[in-house]
């Protein structure tokens, strides 16, 4: 069967199909880049209300200067750093905790069944109105007060979305299983968990998100000097406004980066699903 | 109960009725009294509601009769589906979408604690039976409606069960791959002697296929005749332009008219999708 999967082509002739496939995102980029430049200076807007991306910019590659330089250091990748542990800490908690809760509750359906309700409840409640509490709770310091945060924003979805790809089963692959007399658990190995895997993997994209956002925004409550919410807040407080913004452009490139990790898991764990995509 | 050599199936006075005293009350099922040879290819026909498939889901213990006995090989069908006596083949193909396809011929082997190299040789021998040992390594969204069909029915034989129940399996596919289907599964019933149940809407086709056709007629379902089908295997494109087809497909045409005039109004024929209870 003749695939087209890239698997047969040449380094160059990848390359070129690469660029056509992106080359539209690209142009649209450079564009606004362009644009917002040509209206800052053009409408001569204060950089307090919005800097210009070359400032922007210089700014962050004046920070890239430092944290590359031998004994100096960076506050903004320090604080990227902290941030990226407190979204990824809170992502693997409250990730594993709703993959594992949706598993034990299907095991039996009345558990699941009351459970439920209660989670899609508290999905729909704005956890991050918890974030002075959390601060109270673990110390405004320590990052277990943002993981916690994060954790509770990401489990709730994760263990809906799992729940839901654990018991929507085609009932004639279920009757299958039937047919061959199997046990409960070779039914949940075989047949749910593989269900599961493409819910799951849709749950873990929205809470990579969800994780930086649930991070920085609890950061905004109070937090260590060194992490991205605080770095936000202070920086815009004194004015500095290129440097709030390096901030934002650190968590965005942390965001995309984390959401570009999850897709790559899910292409080696699922394999005949993303070639699904592919074909369709 | 008298389990003469041979009788594979023996259903006796079989009655099924969902939602039993409420308001959505159905008698699926009344009076069922059928008798299924060893080696025997046994096709339910009947428009939509007259049971044929609650009467197979029945055999296979997919469903539970409300009274009557039902004995397979001798045994409830609880021990019959416990002991893997039945391979089932569905109208969909449900194939699981994450294995390759002999990973899904070996899924029954799997479960029933094969080991690795037998699962692998018998997927391997049950593709090539139906003709896509070379797809082996594919997975089911790369091959057509008719080739997942196949597998299906590989996935079904590789266990070797004593009955194949197949409910509509065929339904969804165009006609020309249909009658090709037919073709192949004759061949492969010959080739292996298993019992066939065998549920269609076709009335050609269950005559192609069996040695015997169970008309059913609806509201309730009932069987209306059993009709017997001599004409020799093996069966091929001539068959169909055989004089005793075509009466027997006259036969059986009429038989469902009288059965379809007989329940209440509004049930005509070859309705279009097969959704009974």
């Amino acid at each position: 069967m003749a695939l087209v999967n890239g698997k047969d082509l040449s380094l160059a002739q990848r390359v070129n199909r690469w660029l056509r496939y992106y080359s539209p995102t690209i142009a649209v980029a450079i564009g606004v880049i362009v644009l917002w430049e040509v209206i800052v200076v053009l409408f001569d807007i204060q950089q307090f209300l919005l800097p210009k991306p070359s400032a922007i910019f210089s700014e962050f590659m004046l920070q890239v200067n430092l944290w590359l330089a031998p004994d100096e250091g960076s506050l903004l990748f320090e604080a990227s750093g902290a941030t990226f542990w407190e979204a990824f800490g809170g992502f693997v908690i409250g990730c594993g905790g709703g993959i594992l809760m949706a598993l034990i509750t299907s095991r039996w359906t009345i558990i699941s069944e009351a459970t439920m309700p209660f989670a899609i409840a508290a999905n729909s409640v704005p956890i991050i109105a918890f974030a002075p509490i959390m601060n109270n709770w673990f110390g405004i310091t320590n990052p277990a007060s943002k993981m916690a945060i994060v954790a509770i924003i990401v489990f709730f979805p994760t263990m809906i979305n799992t729940v839901r790809g654990l018991t929507l089963v085609d009932a004639g692959q279920l009757e299958l299983m039937h047919s061959y007399a199997a046990k409960p658990s070779r039914i949940m190995f075989s047949l749910r968990i593989p269900n599961a895997l493409p819910f799951i993997f849709s749950a873990l994209r929205v809470a990579s998100a969800l994780s930086l956002i649930g991070a920085v925004v609890a950061e905004f409550f109070g937090g260590p000097r060194a992490t991205l919410g605080v770095y936000i807040t202070q920086e815009a407080g004194a004015f500095d406004f290129a440097k709030a913004w390096t901030a934002i452009l650190m968590a965005s490139l942390i965001g995309i980066g984390f959401y570009l990790a999850v897709l790559v898991l899910e292409r080696r764990l699922m394999p005949w699903h993303g070639s699904f995509r592919e074909a369709g | 109960m008298s389990t003469e050599q041979g009788v594979v199936i023996a259903a006796q006075g079989i009655n099924k009725i969902f939602n039993p005293g409420t308001d959505e009350e159905v008698i699926a099922l009344q009076d069922i009294n059928l008798n299924v040879e060893s080696g025997e290819f046994v096709s339910l026909v009947g428009p939509s509601g007259c049971g044929k498939s609650t009467l197979m889901r029945l055999v296979g213990d997919l469903l539970q009769p409300t009274s009557g006995d039902l004995l397979v090989n001798g045994k409830l069908p609880r021990v019959a589906r416990l002991d893997r006596d039945y391979g089932m083949v569905f109208q969909a193909a449900t194939l699981y979408d994450w294995r390759s396809v002999t990973k899904n011929v070996q899924l029954p082997l799997e479960v029933m604690g094969y080991t690795k190299d037998e699962r692998q040789k018998r997927a391997q021998e049950m593709l090539e039976m139906v003709e896509l040992g070379a797809f082996a390594e594919h997975y089911p969204w790369q091959l057509s409606g008719g080739m997942q069909q196949r597998v299906s029915i590989a996935r079904a034989l590789a266990f070797d069960p004593s009955i194949l129940l197949m409910d509509e399996p065929f339904g969804a596919l165009d006609e020309f791959t249909r009658e090709r289907m037919n073709l192949e599964l004759l061949r492969i019933w010959e080739q292996t002697g298993k019992t066939v149940v065998f549920v269609t809407h076709s009335i050609s086709e269950a005559i192609f296929l069996s040695n015997r056709i169970v008309v059913m007629s609806p509201r309730p379902g009932r069987i209306t005749k059993i009709v017997s089908n001599d004409l020799p295997y093996p069966r091929d494109f001539k068959t169909r332009s055989d004089p005793a087809y075509h009466d027997l497909v006259s036969e059986v045409r009429e038989l469902l008219r009288d059965a379809i005039g007989s329940g209440s109004p509004g049930g005509v024929q070859a309705p279009s999708r097969p959704h009974e209870e």
